[in-house]
């Protein structure tokens, strides 16, 4: 039970974010997809290898549709989803997943919410029953609510008070977003958490969870044949229900740079980072969404990267650098720049000298070398992302969750393989020419 | 109960090369089939072949880490792992990276207290090359001195962000207190004082002395052949030295046990980590020990620690207990994050149900829920290549056997009531439970000192 999303992960992840969020190769997935009369998008991925099967339903809805003032609604409800419902006792969801031998969780982001049960694949009809049984089921008391809500206040304790680079991350992304709801954290303000009520939560279960709304992914050894008639039992028969419309938001054109400084006396190892609105999947421009991941491969992606090489190998100057890019978003993307000071820099060099490849990149462009071996690392990453259940079921079902579909999945690594010098370039001038940002910096208190 | 690795089939497979020996275990459900492949020059590995992606998993460790380093030297078995892949034969640093990262080849190589461990995984396309640079990392690494720099600057800029975070100091409260005068008390990283010590003929040493054949253990799954795997295992593993120098990790003998630690860190939330001494892998009541841990504090959502403080009170989002078995050292150990209001709570509760595991055991129906989770959940370690090639290594690590997977089952399954009684009065006693806390927690004192770990 967890609150994950791109938006919060660390800015020490950015390298493995690319990845993370690198979807797939052509005709290598292979899902194949059906729907159900009442609008459940089933998907199934076939893996043979280990009779196990990953069993994950999405829901189209995320933080961004909480109603104003309700933050942290979603990821709470999250919590609760795990509680009593009309045919299960408190806790007797996780107490069945267990006996089952199953592992399972959850996860929110701003975007949709997510549940899981890894299990043996005799025992995929036992999570189904119980999985669907929750869509419409839930049963909350207070009984339930005030001891979760404080386990909610102290994983954002965990999250955010206690962790400097969380606190950061809220302030920045409050920054950024002038507008968008991506502006406040998905694990919710600290006061708003503490004020949601137990209608809150029934509501929003009432207008979101619907089978209609909803994306079974089932990765491992199955096959369509195998699972349709139990998916029909169980999903089948819960009724379709009219679900709001999702507020389309828009981010208003960003025309001033902004500074976040956070001085905290835990720190001992400062950061920097610029990171700045960008196009997604969603908001396009399409193309630029590809050429950028090969942009962020270039000046980010590792050891041999342009900032990796010019700040820490050869100015010695930072302890990491990178570069990373988020377009899998159902509103807008980011593009981000990060790094560290070594002993005795600061992050001030650090800034100028990340500043110095902007320039000098905006000036010269890539090199057809870059953009060759960058589109074949990103190809190679969507054949290791195979090599798993759960990645493969992470990448399907998160992009059908923010909108796109299984053949944009499927034809990932077609349209990496599309993107140019030219293309790059473009994407890239776009992007960082004149468009304001927001650098965020993280400084050990002053000690006299 | 799900049985995948019920039943042992034997097999002997004749193979076109005459010295690559194969004992092949299958389970009923043919889930896994586990070879030993010995090359020609004597190198041996475990194998599990799986087709499914054109690539392959290899994971692999010399016995023998951290542990055997000199105190003021600490950190030097971590610096050399961050620099085998930093330079080898006639590639300098950015070279080698360069043919990493242009074929795809992720190589690693990682310290720990008492292993020296590496894992290579690569696409069958790149394959010999990806042989290739692990051989050069392992036989002809450069130590360059920029390399050596920039690496050092790099692990002490994450000892200062690891600082940062209170779970990263209780740890290292708890570890320094109860191991004051052995290498388990010390971080693996060493210091920015005692990476100063470090020379590139310290590196060179720690290569030549350490990384031997009688000390390499290698776990291999992907899609490859036993035949091909013999040939992998000798253009990799081949030249280095037969045997490695002479040593042994002395017995840790635990200390402050029972005490509670505070370090006042002017945060929120506090977080703990509490342990005692525990039981060794190899002693006879593992098997319950693994047991009753996992109904007490492990790892699935109806554990009594996550009941009593999570689930009943929401005195912590995260709450949890395991063994850690080291060479020298055995302890039981666990975590929880309370904000400074509840921690004394927290830590009340969890001496709490140590004392009702120790007094009462555990119920007919608890240790039949753990069975069925840990036998039923066992499947789910083999869904990647480089998860089964780790088993493969962690049995070989453990000397469990070459059958462990169809015995783990049978293993688990005899565990009694009584067993679980036994060993709960055998060593969890909570009298010798010591917490190491930082933060503000109300109403909770210290009984000694904490160890001094803020600075680096």
């Amino acid at each position: 039970m967890m609150a994950v999303s791109i938006r919060i992960a660390a800015i020490a992840a950015g390298a493995s974010l690319m990845l993370a969020s690198a979807p797939v190769q052509a005709a290598v997935f292979n899902p194949e997809s059906f729907t159900l009369e009442n609008g459940l998008q089933v998907v199934v991925i076939p893996n043979h290898r280990t009779p196990v099967v990953n069993h994950t339903i999405y829901y189209r809805v995320g933080a961004i549709d909480e109603p104003p003032a309700k933050s942290g609604l979603a990821h709470f409800l999250e919590h609760l989803m795990f509680k009593g419902t009309d045919k299960l006792k408190p806790g007797e969801f996780s107490a069945i997943v267990a006996r089952n031998g199953g592992q399972e969780n959850a996860f929110t982001s701003q975007d949709y919410t997510g549940y899981y049960q890894t299990v043996a694949v005799d025992r995929l009809e036992k999570m189904m029953e119980i999985e669907a049984n929750r869509m419409t089921g839930l049963v909350l008391t207070s009984e339930e609510i005030e001891p979760e809500r404080n386990v909610v206040l102290e994983e954002r304790g965990s999250r955010v008070e206690n962790n400097p680079n969380g606190k950061l991350r809220e302030l920045t992304n409050a920054a950024l977003f002038m507008n968008h709801p991506y502006r406040i954290p998905i694990i919710g303000w600290e006061h708003e958490i503490r004020s949601l009520t137990r209608e809150d939560m029934m509501t929003f279960y009432r207008d979101w969870y619907a089978p209609n709304n909803a994306i079974l992914v089932l990765s491992g050894d199955v096959t369509v044949a195998k699972v349709r008639p139990l998916v029909e039992k169980y999903y089948g028969r819960i009724p379709a229900r009219a679900v709001p419309a999702r507020i389309d938001w828009r981010e208003p054109p960003p025309t001033a740079d902004r500074r976040v400084t956070l001085k905290h006396k835990q720190v001992q190892q400062a950061t920097w980072s610029r990171r700045m609105i960008a196009p997604s999947y969603s908001t396009g421009p399409d193309k630029d969404t590809y050429a950028l991941q090969v942009l962020a491969e270039i000046l980010g992606g590792g050891s041999t990267s342009r900032l990796y090489r010019s700040l820490a190998v050869e100015q010695r100057t930072a302890a990491s650098v990178g570069a990373w890019y988020d377009s899998g978003a159902r509103g807008p993307g980011t593009f981000g720049f990060y790094g560290s000071p070594r002993a005795g820099h600061d992050v001030g060099e650090v800034e100028k000298l990340v500043e110095a490849e902007i320039a000098k990149l905006l000036e010269d462009g890539v090199t057809e070398t870059e953009v060759s071996q960058a589109i074949q690392r990103l190809k190679d990453a969507a054949v290791f992302a195979r090599d798993s259940i759960d990645a493969p079921s992470r990448i399907v079902g998160s992009a059908l969750a923010i909108g796109r579909k299984i053949e944009d999945v499927e034809s990932w690594p077609e349209r990496i393989g599309e993107v140019t010098v030219d293309s790059v370039n473009k994407a890239a001038r776009s992007l960082l020419i004149g468009k304001g940002g927001v650098v965020a910096i993280l400084l050990p208190e002053e000690t006299t | 109960m799900v049985k995948l690795f019920a039943t042992v089939r034997r097999a002997l497979v004749a193979l076109p090369v005459a010295a690559i020996a194969i004992v092949a275990y299958a389970g009923s459900a043919g889930a896994v089939t586990v070879e030993r492949v010995v090359s020609k020059g004597g190198i041996e590995a475990w194998f599990v072949r799986d087709t499914s992606v054109p690539l392959i998993s290899v994971e692999f460790l010399f016995r023998g880490g951290a542990a055997l380093e000199p105190q003021d030297k600490a950190g030097l078995a971590n610096l050399t792992a961050s620099l085998l892949d930093e330079g080898a034969g006639d590639l300098d640093s950015q070279a080698f990276q360069e043919r990493l990262q242009n074929l795809s080849i992720q190589l690693h190589f990682d310290a720990d207290y008492d292993t020296f461990g590496g894992s290579l995984k690569t696409l069958n396309r790149n394959r010999d090359e990806a042989v290739r640079l692990l051989r050069l990392a392992l036989l002809q690494p450069r130590f360059d001195d920029a390399a050596i720099e920039r690496m050092t600057g790099e692990i002490v800029a994450g000892i200062k962000r690891r600082a940062s975070r209170p779970s990263y100091l209780a740890q290292r409260v708890w570890q320094q207190a109860v191991f004051p005068n052995h290498p388990y008390g010390r971080p693996i990283t060493g210091s920015e004082q005692t990476l100063k010590n470090i020379t590139p003929a310290d590196l060179k040493g720690f290569v030549k002395s350490r990384l031997a054949k009688d000390r390499l253990l290698i776990g291999v799954s992907g899609d490859i052949t036993a035949a091909e795997l013999g040939q992998l295992l000798d253009d990799a593993f081949g030249g280095l030295p037969g045997k490695a120098a002479a040593n042994t990790v002395p017995e840790a003998e635990p200390k402050a046990l029972g005490y509670t630690f505070v370090l006042d860190r002017e945060v929120p939330q506090s977080v703990a980590i509490f342990g005692l001494p525990g039981l060794k892998r190899d002693d006879p009541d593992f098997y319950a020990a693994y047991v009753m841990n996992h109904i007490l504090g492990g790892g699935s959502f109806s554990s009594w620690l996550y009941e009593e403080v999570r689930e009943k009170r929401g005195l912590a989002y995260s709450i949890y207990s395991y063994l850690q078995s080291r060479r020298g050292a055995s302890y039981w150990m666990g975590s929880v994050a309370t904000a400074n209001a509840g921690m004394a709570k927290s830590v009340d509760l969890i001496r709490d149900q140590v004392q009702k595991m120790h007094d009462e055991g555990v119920s007919d129906e608890q240790l039949e829920n753990a069975k069925l989770y840990l036998n039923g959940s066992f499947p789910l370690r083999f869904t990647s290549t480089e998860k089964i090639a780790a088993i493969l290594l962690h049995i070989q690590f453990d000397n469990l056997g070459i059958d462990y997977l169809d015995r783990r089952t049978s293993l688990i399954d005899a565990v009694t009531k009584e067993d679980i009684a036994r060993v709960a009065k055998r060593f969890l006693d909570p009298g010798k439970l010591t917490f190491a806390v930082v933060g503000q927690p109300d109403g909770l004192k210290g009984t000694a000192k904490a160890p001094d770990v803020g600075t680096l």
